[in-house]
């Protein structure tokens, strides 16, 4: 196995130990802390059921985005929706055999890079374009975005031009899960998008991406509205309460 | 007053979005609160001397207290969606009253000594030191935000920059350096019972002075009670109702409501307070002191009911707080929810038909409503989501014939603010209060010219002052605004009203 195998071989572990530790640990923040006061946005549901069909909607349609400016919707959710077809298609990767519906959506998730690289590059269009969203734009945006355009076109490249020995790479990710090291196929356009993609999994615990988990957290969102009906004491603020008695 | 030196924005026919303008706002900071509108809140007196320690350390616990406030910090993508959506920034130009540009003056602290990437990177992600000068701007742009939660609608993660603004006045308050306006009007709640520090014996007079007004009016003897042991309801209300105009009128509105519908009530001197202005500053321990003392009335009265008067901020407060703060109510008479809205109440007799109403006493008023932030967006009335809107408009419409709405995007969920909320009510930022108040503006003048409104109807005592003091600015007359009570007041034909007239004039040529 040449050394350039095993580099990535212990980059994937690491960057697998960052993502999943860091983000398990900010969602362990994030639950442990409690909201001490009823804030939903209103109106809001009165049910948890009415929460749960307000969440889908944040979370699969962008509701509130739509309201607010359909270009960053359109571009966003393209990108989203793009992203997740492509995620979902390189399952095909790491198991063996192939799941079917995985198999099923490989047509699509194959022209999903260009969607993908369509609504990234219109959010980078306005941080340019824009002058409200070019002020509030820093380094690490632009940033975040490369990461990701790279990573689009690194792959959109490998499956529409320089295609790469996938038999063997798919035999690398499964050596990876199987403790079981296989060698990585070496050519620079692959070697490059998977270094993206760790880069990527490595800065997501300390970074806006953690919009990901925490929009699930947000009690503008997830609060049912009933306040009058049942109260809702913070264990801290309940110690004031038991203080004063 | 403070000298007023500044253009006023011009009303266009379509918003035009303006292009930004850096630092045009940088000069409006309201005054220092001194010493001794600190202390009495538990605040330091002046600004500490290791306030950069503090202010990092504040920040800690309140990351630990409020979900709210980490997810918030965290989640924000700068996807700009929330850039043109805050009145401050429609009306200034400057790109930090965009609402993610006001979370960003703090997220910048955040980010430097609570995350990876600020402690090592902070260039990369914007991180900057505590200093004086932050603070500074704070001070400065923490008060040009009236928590109005406009921002948080639109964000895709609900990101509501409120709550950051609530807590950066928290943390300034906690490192003594917070604001005089609302400080000094706490104190005073503390020290007397309500905002304007009226004391027992003038409330009563001025109940009286009511009582005779409303009995010139009609002829018909209605009481405003004061302190009345075992009434019913216990009604809270703003004090600017006790004295302001058009405020006032909203008080003999629901006064009447009750006396027609044969409720007995009663105000509490100790509790004659509406208003809540701890959540301004986003202090629990005050917000939560202030309706305690709304619980302690309750049980020294021995009412059955709640019923609170129009205010937006603090029917938030009473409405989605106030189980919370001063709860649980197993007191009082489960029939009814706790608190109730002066406006459930009437909305249900009327629904009832226990009130007699008059609509053609109001045909020389087109009356729009303007809906109060923190009713539309932050609490409810009635049993469905959205009731906050139907039931004013209802009301309305029961008691005068010519409604009109405003367009919509400026309604509902998405109304714009007054300009005046959230602890901005001082004369120290009129400019910015009148540069606010522009969107509104534009809204309500296309229904004047369009539709003939007179009036813009407000159910929140700050709405009411704030639109006294800027609709002149604008070009309109400062009585266009008016109480829906005020309405009410009007249409409502209460028994034996005219008879005493009658009797009056029989006594006098006798
Ligand atoms: S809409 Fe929300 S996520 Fe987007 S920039 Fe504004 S605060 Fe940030
Ligand atoms: S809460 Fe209202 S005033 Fe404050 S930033 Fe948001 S939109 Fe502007």
């Amino acid at each position: 196995m040449s050394s350039v195998s095993v580099i990535y071989a212990l980059m994937f572990y690491f960057a697998t130990a960052v993502i999943v530790v860091g983000v398990g640990r900010k969602i362990a923040q994030y639950a442990r802390t409690p909201a001490p006061l009823k804030i939903p946005t209103t109106p809001a549901p009165v049910t948890k059921g009415g929460v749960v069909v307000r969440m889908a909607k944040e979370v699969v349609l962008f509701a509130s985005l739509f309201k607010s400016n359909k270009w960053i919707w359109i571009f966003g959710w393209m990108f989203h929706f793009a992203l997740l077809l492509v995620l979902l298609r390189h399952l095909r990767y790491f198991t063996d055999p192939v799941w079917e519906w995985v198999a099923l959506i490989q047509p699509f998730g194959k022209y999903a890079a260009f969607a993908m690289l369509a609504g990234l590059a219109g959010l980078w269009a306005r941080r340019i374009v824009v002058d409200r969203v070019r002020y509030i734009t820093g380094p690490s945006d632009h940033l975040m975005l490369a990461l990701l355009v790279g990573i689009g076109i690194t792959g959109a490249l490998m499956t529409y031009v320089s295609h790469t020995d996938i038999v063997a790479v798919k035999a690398f990710f499964i050596g990876l899960i199987t403790f079981n090291w296989q060698p990585l196929p070496t050519d620079g356009v692959l070697l490059a998008h998977l270094g993206l993609v760790v880069a990527l999994m490595i800065v997501f615990p300390f970074s806006k991406l953690l919009h990901a988990p925490g929009v699930f957290f947000s009690p503008t969102r997830n609060q049912v509205d009933n306040p009058r009906e049942k109260r809702h004491v913070a264990p801290w603020a309940a110690k004031l309460d038991a203080r004063e008695e | 007053m403070a000298k007023v030196d500044f253009d006023t924005p011009e009303m266009q026919e379509v918003s035009i979005l303006p292009k930004i303008k850096p630092g045009s706002m940088e000069h409006s900071s309201p005054f220092v609160a001194k010493d001794i509108h600190q202390e009495p809140l538990g605040f330091p007196g002046e600004l500490v001397e290791n306030f950069e320690e503090k202010v990092v350390e504040k920040m800690g616990d309140l990351l630990d207290k409020y979900r709210g406030f980490r997810v918030f910090l965290d989640s924000c993508v700068k996807c700009g969606a929330c850039t043109d959506k805050c009145h401050y920034y429609l009306g200034t130009s400057d790109p930090k009253n965009m609402p993610v540009g006001r979370q960003d003056l703090l997220r910048s602290v955040y980010r430097r000594y609570f995350t990876f990437a600020g402690k090592y990177f902070p260039k990369l992600v914007g991180a900057r030191d505590v200093s004086k000068e932050v603070l500074d701007e704070w001070h400065s742009y923490f008060h040009q935000c009236s928590q109005c939660r406009r921002c948080s609608v639109f964000c895709p993660y609900g990101i509501d920059t409120a709550e950051i603004s609530m807590a950066a006045r928290e943390i300034l308050d906690s490192v003594g350096y917070g604001q005089k306006y609302c400080n000094e009007i706490i104190g005073k709640v503390f020290k007397i019972g309500n905002n304007l520090g009226l004391p027992g014996p003038a409330l009563e007079d001025t109940l009286e002075g009511l009582e005779e007004d409303v009995m010139d009016d009609t002829g018909v003897e209605v009481k405003f009670p004061l302190d009345v042991q075992g009434a019913e309801v216990l009604l809270v209300t703003p004090s600017a109702d006790f004295f302001a105009e058009p405020h006032i009128d909203g008080l003999m509105g629901y006064a009447k409501v009750f006396h027609a519908a044969g409720i007995s009530w009663t105000i509490s001197s100790y509790a004659s307070e509406a208003a809540n202005f701890g959540m301004f500053i986003g202090s629990y321990d005050n917000m939560r002191k202030i309706s305690q003392r709304i619980r302690k009335a309750a049980m020294d009265l021995g009412v059955k009911r709640i019923v609170f008067g129009e205010c937006g901020h603090a029917w938030r407060v009473a409405y989605s707080f106030l189980n919370t703060l001063a709860g649980p109510w197993d007191f009082l008479d489960p029939k009814y929810p706790v608190p109730q809205h002066i406006l459930e109440v009437t909305h249900g007799l009327i629904q009832e038909g226990k009130l007699n109403i008059d609509k053609s006493r109001n045909d020389d008023i087109v009356p729009t409503f303007h809906d109060s932030c923190n009713v539309a967006r932050a609490s409810r009335m009635g049993d469905k989501p959205g009731g906050q809107f139907e039931i004013p408009r209802e009301v309305i419409k029961a008691v005068c014939n010519n409604y009109v709405d405003m367009a919509p995007g400026t309604t509902h969920e998405a109304t714009f603010c007054c300009g005046g909320g959230g602890g901005l009510l001082t004369d120290d930022l009129m400019e910015i209060r009148v540069k606010g108040a522009l969107p509104r503006m534009e809204a309500y003048k296309q229904v004047t010219e369009n539709n003939g409104v007179t009036n813009i109807v407000a159910i929140c005592a700050i709405c009411k002052a704030q639109f006294t003091k800027i609709l002149p600015f604008y070009g309109f007359g400062m009585d266009a605004i008016m109480s829906a009570h005020q309405l009410v007041s009007n249409a409502i034909v209460l028994e034996g009203e005219g008879q005493d007239d009658a009797d009056e004039s029989e006594a006098s040529e006798a």
